[in-house]
Order: C-alpha cells, then sequence, then structure tokens
C-alpha cells in the first residue's frame, strides 16, 4: 500500500466535510495511505500575487516541509488550499530571495527550497493509480449519467505553476468521469470562475457568474456537476440558480466504488 | 620576410565610436612582418578599396589584413580588391572588430584592447597563408522547385521563360496550393480562382516545365550548380499517362464518406478522387486508407469503369533521381492547429470556424455553392463575430511570437463581402491593431468600416460559449469603450496564426539551409539577400520565408527565379579552394573522417607507397572529392593522425591565431 502525506485544509472540516470523507473512504479502497501531518495549519487563504507577502505564504510551507519530512509526496483535495500550496512550492523552488526569507522566519532544521512533491487528489488518481485501473476498481458504474465537470479557475491556473493540465481544454475530471463509468458534457464555462469570494461583498456578481455556469452545463444536458472545490460548491449551489445538483468529485467516486456508504468517520 | 599590410576600418562609427581606431592601427603596425598600417572611414568603399590595392602595388604586399566588420559580409569584396591588385586573393585575412568587438561592448579601452588582439591573431594567421587556387565546377542547366503553391508556380513559370528546364515537386495530387482554396484576393477582390488557375495551366503545357504532383523529396546530395535529388513519386494508384482526369471512376466509387480536404471537411469525396475541377494535373488519386479494394480485396469498380484502363492497384511508390544546378523551396505556410485555443470553443462548435473554412464555405465551387451557411443546421447567420489574432502576436508557449500578417486583410475582406452580399448580416470584428501596410490596402480596411459599416472593437475575445439555442455568446472587451461585451453570435470566424508547412524542417536538414525558432527558412540577409538562403545554390520562394500576402509572394517568387536564373546561365561556377586534403603518408585508413563527413567527400584508395626499405606497400589512405568538400573541418578534427588538413584554415594558422590570442 502506497502512503501519502495527506492534507486535508480547514474547510474539509466543518463545511466540506463530505468531500473529505469520501476522499478518505476512496483512498482505502483503492490501497492509497493518506497520513495527516500532526500539526498542520491553514493554507494560508488565498495566494496573494504580491511578491513581497511572504507572511500569508508561510504555513503553506510547513506543510510542504511536513510532506519533505516525511519522506513522501503531498495530496490535497481542496482547489484552493492545492492552489496555494502549489505555487507556494513552485515559486519557493524558483525565486531564490523568496527561499531565502522564508527560511530565514522559519528557522527550519534544514532550509526548505520546494524538495516535497505535490498531487492532487484527481492528479494522483491519474498519475499514480492511472484511470485504466481505476475503471477495474468500479463496482457501481455510473452508467449513463451526464455528469459536467467543473474546473472553476483554481484548479488549473497559473499553468506553469500547477502544470496539472491544459488551462483551456483540460480533459483529467473528464477522464476521471468516463473511469467511473460516466459520461462527461463538455461545456463552454467549464473553466471559468464561479465568483468565488466576492459573493461577500457583492453577491448580484457572484450571481452572475455562477449562473452563467450553471445554465452553461444546463444547456449541454448535463444531470449533475461536479466540483474540486468548496467555494465552487458554495456558490454554484446557493448563487447559481439552477435545480442541477453539484457534488464533489469524490462523492462519485466513492459512490462507483462502492464506499459510499463507509462514511461513518 | 612578410610583406604584410593592415587596414583598420571605422565603419563610420559602428566601430570607431567603441574602438579607438588608430590606436589599433598603430598597434598592429609594431607586428613582426607588418610594414603598412592604416585606418579609414569606410575601407570597403572605392576609396577604401583603392587604399589597400595602391598598398598591396606600392609595398609589395605578400599578406593583407582587414580589421572591419564579419567576413560573412565583406570578405569577397577584399579579396577582389586584392586580386585587382595582383595579390592571390587568399592571402587577405579579415580581423571581425564589429560584429565580435564594437557592437557587444561599452567600454573602448577594453573594446580597443581586444580589436588588437584579434588584429594580431588575423597578422599570424595571415603569415602562414598560402596562394590558393580555385578551381571551377559545372553547371547542370536545370532547376528544383519544392512545392507548387502560387509562390513555385511563379518561379517555375520564370526559370522555364528564360529558356532552362525546370520540375515542380508537389506534395498534394494536384498544385495550386492554398490559393486554390481561396475565393476572392484583397485589395481588388478579384476571383483568386480566375488568376490562379490560368498559371496552373501555363505550367502544366509549358515545355520546359515538368510536374511531379503527388511526390516527395526524399533525398539532396551535392552542392551548388550540380545537386543530386532523389524524388519519391508516391504510388497514386492511377496512371497519370493514361488518365483522361474525366472524373467516372470518382462519380462511380462506392465509398464517398471520405472528408474532402480542399473543402476543409464540410462535405465528402470518393476514395478515387480528383480534388477540385481545375486540378492540375487533372488524373485522380486513390486514397489507400479509404478504398475498399485496398483495404479489403473487394470492390475493384474504378478499374471497370475507366475506359482507359489507368487503374493499377498494384502500383508502388517510385524514386527517380535527378541532378539539377539550382533549388528553389517554396513549400509555403499551414494555419495553426487550435486545440490549444479552447476558450474559442472551436472543438466544440461546428459553427466556431477559422478564415480559411470561412473561404470554402462562402467559395462558389465549395460545399454551399458560395452560399453563406452555418455548417450546423445549414441556415443563413446574421451576425458573425471576427477575432484576429488567434495565436498570432502571442508572448507564451501556446502560439506565436510574430504577426501573420495577412490576417488583417482577409478579415476585412470577409467581412466586406459578406456585408455586400447579405446586407442583413451584423459582422465584428475583434482587432488588437489593424495592421495594413502595402498598396491600396488601409484605404480597403477603410471601406470596411465606412462604407461597409462592420463594426471594429479594439480588444478581444475573451470566452466563446455555444448555448443549445444554436446561439453563441461571444464575451468580449471593448478596450476603447472600457465595458465588457456579449453578443449573441450565430457564427464565429477566428483567424488563426500561420505557420511554415510541416515537411519544411526535415527539408531544411536535407538541404543543409538555415531556419529560424519559428521554423521559417532565414535568408541569407535580411534586407540585402532576401531570398537566397545562406547555402549556396537553395533560393526561397514565398511563405516558406516568413507570413506574405500573394502579391508579395509572387514578388518574391519572381526574384527567387531571377537568382536561380543567374546561376543556370553560367556554364562553371567557381569553387571554394579552401577544402580539406589528407597527407598520404600520415593517414593510416581508419575511416574516422568518412564517418564525419557530413556531405559524403572522402573516400578511400589503396594506393603504393615505396618504403623506406625500398619495398612496396599498398596502403589504404583517405582521399578527399574537393567539387563536394565544403570545408566544414569536421574531418580535420576527427582524423586521430593529423593526417587531414583544411586549406586556408590549417592547425598550424589556428594554433598561430590562438597562439597571438594568449600571448
Amino acid at each position: 500500500m502506497e502512503t501519502f502525506t495527506y492534507y486535508p485544509g480547514c474547510t474539509l472540516r466543518t463545511k466540506a466535510k463530505t468531500l473529505d470523507v469520501y476522499a478518505r473512504a476512496s483512498a482505502k479502497a483503492l490501497g492509497i495511505g493518506l497520513e495527516e501531518p500532526a500539526d498542520w495549519q491553514c493554507c494560508g487563504g488565498a495566494y496573494t500575487t504580491a511578491k513581497d507577502e511572504i507572511a500569508t505564504k508561510l504555513s503553506a510551507v510547513r506543510t510542504l516541509n511536513a510532506a519533505k519530512t516525511a519522506g513522501r509526496p503531498l495530496i490535497t483535495v481542496c482547489s484552493a488550499c492545492h492552489n496555494v500550496i502549489k505555487q507556494t512550492n513552485y515559486d519557493i523552488s524558483h525565486d531564490d530571495e523568496m527561499a531565502s526569507k522564508v527560511n530565514s522566519y522559519l528557522g527550519l532544521d534544514e532550509p526548505y527550497c520546494g524538495e516535497a512533491t505535490v498531487y492532487h487528489y484527481l492528479e494522483m488518481l491519474r498519475d499514480v493509480i492511472g484511470f485504466d485501473e481505476l475503471a477495474k476498481k468500479v463496482v457501481n458504474p455510473l452508467t449513463g449519467k451526464k455528469i459536467a465537470a467543473y474546473y472553476g479557475c483554481l484548479l488549473l491556473r497559473p499553468s506553469k505553476a500547477l502544470a496539472m493540465d491544459d488551462p483551456e481544454n483540460p480533459t483529467i475530471i473528464e477522464d476521471f468521469i468516463r473511469a467511473l463509468g460516466g459520461t462527461p458534457v463538455i461545456y463552454a464555462q467549464r473553466n471559468e470562475c464561479c465568483g468565488g469570494y466576492i459573493a461577500l461583498e457583492d453577491k448580484a456578481q457572484a450571481q452572475k457568474r455562477s449562473n452563467s455556469v450553471m445554465k452553461s452545463a444546463e444547456d449541454q444536458g448535463a444531470e449533475m456537476v461536479i466540483t474540486a472545490c468548496p467555494l465552487c460548491m458554495y456558490n454554484l449551489r446557493k448563487n447559481g440558480g439552477s435545480a442541477l445538483p453539484v457534488y464533489y468529485f469524490t462523492e462519485i467516486l466513492a459512490e462507483a466504488l462502492g464506499v459510499k456508504g463507509d462514511d461513518n468517520e | 620576410m612578410q610583406r604584410i599590410g593592415v587596414f583598420v576600418c571605422h565603419c563610420g562609427t559602428n566601430i570607431a565610436a567603441t574602438v579607438d581606431v588608430k590606436a589599433v592601427a598603430e598597434a598592429l603596425g609594431r607586428e613582426p612582418g607588418v610594414i603598412v598600417s592604416q585606418d579609414y572611414q569606410y575601407m570597403c568603399s572605392e576609396s577604401g578599396q583603392n587604399l589597400v590595392k595602391n598598398a598591396i602595388k606600392e609595398h609589395k604586399l605578400t599578406g593583407v589584413v582587414v580589421c572591419s566588420c564579419s567576413p560573412r559580409m565583406h570578405e569577397n569584396t577584399f579579396r577582389n580588391a586584392a586580386a585587382s591588385a595582383g595579390l592571390n586573393p587568399y592571402l587577405v585575412e579579415i580581423a571581425n572588430i564589429r560584429e565580435q568587438c564594437s557592437w557587444i561592448h561599452k567600454d573602448i579601452a577594453s573594446a580597443t584592447e581586444k580589436a588588437i588582439i584579434l588584429g594580431k591573431a588575423a597578422v599570424a594567421k595571415v603569415h602562414l597563408n598560402a596562394p590558393l587556387t580555385a578551381g571551377e565546377s559545372p553547371v547542370v542547366k536545370r532547376a528544383l522547385v519544392i512545392g507548387g503553391g502560387i509562390a513555385g508556380i511563379q518561379t517555375a513559370l520564370d526559370i522555364a521563360e528564360a529558356g532552362f528546364d525546370v520540375d515542380i515537386v508537389e506534395k498534394k495530387p494536384t498544385i495550386g496550393g492554398k490559393m486554390a482554396q481561396i475565393d476572392k484576393t484583397f485589395p481588388t477582390l478579384d476571383c483568386a480562382a480566375c488568376i490562379l488557375t490560368p498559371k496552373m495551366v501555363e505550367a502544366s503545357q509549358n515545355e520546359h516545365i515538368t510536374i511531379h504532383s503527388y511526390s516527395e523529396v526524399a533525398d539532396v546530395k551535392g552542392f551548388v550548380g550540380n545537386f543530386t535529388v532523389t524524388i519519391k513519386k508516391k504510388a497514386r494508384f492511377v496512371d497519370e499517362t493514361k488518365c483522361t482526369g474525366c472524373g467516372l471512376c470518382t462519380e462511380k466509387c462506392p465509398m464517398k464518406k471520405v472528408p474532402n480536404e480542399f473543402n476543409m471537411g464540410f462535405d465528402n469525396r470518393s476514395a478515387i478522387y480528383i480534388p477540385f475541377a481545375q486540378a492540375v494535373p487533372k488524373v485522380a488519386t486513390i486514397d489507400p486508407n479509404n478504398c475498399m479494394m485496398m483495404k479489403t480485396g473487394k470492390c475493384g469498380v474504378c478499374s471497370k469503369v475507366c475506359s482507359a484502363g489507368a487503374i493499377d492497384y498494384k502500383q508502388e511508390d517510385r524514386l527517380i533521381e535527378q541532378q539539377y544546378g539550382a533549388i528553389v523551396v517554396a513549400t509555403g505556410f499551414e494555419p495553426i492547429k487550435l486545440d490549444k485555443y479552447d476558450e474559442f470553443a472551436y472543438n466544440q462548435c461546428p459553427d466556431v470556424v477559422t478564415s480559411l473554412e470561412l473561404e470554402r464555405l462562402m467559395n462558389a465551387a465549395g460545399p454551399n455553392g458560395g452560399t453563406l451557411l452555418r455548417p450546423s443546421d445549414k441556415t443563413h447567420p446574421h451576425k458573425i463575430v471576427f477575432v484576429q489574432c488567434v495565436g498570432s502576436r502571442c508572448d507564451d508557449s501556446k502560439g506565436k511570437p510574430y504577426c501573420s500578417k495577412i490576417c488583417c486583410m482577409y478579415t476585412a475582406k470577409h467581412a466586406m463581402l459578406i456585408r455586400e452580399k447579405y446586407p442583413d448580416t451584423e459582422v465584428y470584428v475583434f482587432y488588437i491593431d489593424v495592421r495594413t501596410p502595402g498598396k491600396n490596402f488601409d484605404e480597403f480596411y477603410r471601406r470596411a468600416v465606412e462604407q461597409y459599416n462592420v463594426h471594429y472593437i479594439k480588444g478581444m475575445v475573451g470566452k466563446v460559449t455555444p448555448r443549445s439555442d444554436g446561439k453563441i455568446d461571444v464575451q468580449a472587451s471593448d478596450l476603447l469603450a472600457n465595458e465588457q461585451l456579449h453578443i449573441d453570435a450565430d457564427m464565429v470566424v477566428l483567424a488563426a496564426a500561420i505557420e511554415p508547412d510541416k515537411t519544411a524542417r526535415p527539408l531544411a536538414t536535407m538541404l543543409t539551409t538555415q531556419m529560424d525558432t519559428n521554423d521559417f527558412f532565414t535568408e541569407a540577409h535580411p534586407k540585402l539577400r532576401p531570398v537566397e538562403s545562406a547555402t549556396a545554390g537553395i533560393f526561397l520562394s514565398g511563405a516558406c520565408q516568413g507570413p506574405k500576402d500573394i502579391p508579395e509572394t509572387v514578388a518574391q517568387a519572381s526574384a527567387a527565379a531571377a537568382k536561380a536564373i543567374v546561376l543556370l546561365v553560367k556554364n562553371s561556377i567557381t569553387c571554394n579552394p579552401c577544402v580539406a586534403h589528407s597527407d598520404e603518408l600520415m593517414c593510416n585508413g581508419c575511416s574516422s573522417c568518412e564517418k564525419v563527413c557530413p556531405y559524403g567527400a572522402i573516400t578511400y584508395i589503396d594506393k603504393e607507397f615505396k618504403m623506406p626499405d625500398r619495398t612496396i606497400a599498398v596502403r589504404r589512405v583517405a582521399s578527399v572529392n574537393p567539387a563536394v568538400c565544403q570545408g566544414c573541418g569536421a574531418c580535420t578534427v576527427a582524423c586521430p593522425s593529423g593526417a587531414m588538413d583544411l586549406n586556408g584554415f590549417s592547425n598550424s594558422q589556428i594554433i598561430a591565431e590562438v597562439d597571438a590570442i594568449c600571448k
């Protein structure tokens, strides 16, 4: 059994429990061990684009360093956590000045310079297990289900740092849906922003954004939308103005693997 | 004792602003063997050359060093000047103190010091220069044109008119290229077919022109004046000499569901096909991937209906070899693939098309007989959005960094043609800049805006969202009004960037010509030698050298033809005497040099040698064919015994240069 360092993030302990629970249940079914670092903290929330803003990136580095110390790749699930951690890892390994500032703040036993490998849970499925192998483990195939993959903005961009998939024409979640036996629905708004945090300040704007996503998916005949992001989930459900159900990708994964009932944690 | 003259050029301020030329002349004047050292403002000018010539005569010089620009620029100029003054031209050396010194340095003191060192190295080398005599090699009076688009056709016609035989090699079953697919041409809106097809016919009927259609260049050997080219004539499974082009086979062929490349896949063709009605040569070709007979051995309908008996299912690829004096590359361009631009929904929506696809949709000979209909539901579009610069002027790895040059004009053309024919259709054009340099070009664009009311909006399209009601939501920004727009379009047309044809890179390797990072062929000089490649005898015609519209392509095609004719009229050309030679006494026949020679110039011969004990021994030694050797020097480096040496760049000369630099 391969074991990874697993970073759930704060939201997965509160609002997005299902994302976490099904991720763990599915990993177990797939023979993957997930080990949480003992004292993980918030990822830093949102990645700040200010070059000299170091403080908010420190907690991400602590997580990365925990993975490095454990000698295991780091797995993330939440799109926002993944974005912050992966971007921080990219920057610290490409920007010597940032690396030196971060390390003087943290005073780690050994300086951290981007040694850890970060996988999003979906990348783990694709690159470690392989979608072909995943398909073999499916017990309840989602045959005939028309599923719209919603990437949002954080999962793929900036593409140079995140290096997960083509940001304009991604295929990873569609391939995931196919592996589970479902039918992916391609719709234009799948990689557009849901409105994100603007929901707090300008609800109308978030409604407009989320609604255009949901309408586009509905329009192309989707029966459900799946996402990896708790904030997208919130906006699509609350502000999307659509009856289309929205699920976390881990939930349909657990369902296909036949472990959806095992969520007793 | 050598009598060497040194001539230091100011090149206006190009050199003199960074290098103290007087100090260089003075310092080099003190070098051993140097008896005259002068500086002058423009050494390449007539009076500068006279300075060199007079010094050669007056001081009876045995060697000349010119400290100036790169030898690629003016080595020949000064060699010719020396020759006219009676000095062997190969006793002239150039010290490059411009590109390799003044242009790249800022500090006068250190640039001057470096210029002196470069000059000293050249003086040290010229001490060891030997007079060389250039041989001559004959010129084969036949030209090869690679690519049968408008560029290749024009070049071939011009060369043929000068009385030389010329072969066109075209990979597709017909000549005509991209222009054959185009409906109308800017800025006059005359019909492309009406000006192209007569030229295609002219090419096929000209007694000096041979067209190898459905053929590729498989191998190129030799050198300027004497290339040996292997042409692969791909099996078309139809005997070209028998086929009359009647087209009966294409009508009777039961396999009719093959996407028609000529119409950009908007309709289907049969497995045996003639690309379009005006194809040259007008002969059928069987597409073996779709032919039932070729795939399953069951059918044979075309063979049965062909009264000429031209069908030959057993035909194989054929290689033919031909000698040429000159080769013209005219491989043209392709629009880029749009897979990485899914924000424009090109792969999701059939009503999002490229501009070349629109050409076919609007063409009288196209899939809809010239009526513009949406590909999805064959309805008339009432609102069309054009997006310019799709993949052009991109600063990321997705697209091309350059401007594709033709898109602004053809987009204006499309917009105008649509507004002219369908006044009820609204047309929007999103642009970064509208670039219209060219005769009558800006007037043309302004007519689209002012007379035809095309909505030109400065800004880019961010997202194209196809909807289930058939409309396409186009989200864009208007940078001048600073607002976001949503347009419910019926069609979206993408002006895809253009890139060199995929065959260009392997061809460049065969021809040993240079390409830039975008795979466009590099011209010998960007201003002064735009249609020649840096490899002698290889000329460039059309868009293979850079994006070009039709008028520019034709102009360059004729220019390339003129350059090729200049070569072909000569009975012989002067060879480069700076070639390798082997010291047979030192050569041990190990074959190291043969393995590294990129030109196949080295062979081995068994030769009799008188040994010190008066016996005769037969030894295998290397022999260089001076007509084939290009003087690259690879063999001199590979030779373990030091037997190989290069005239004009001998090992001892290079060591002398290095010594002078390190002194």
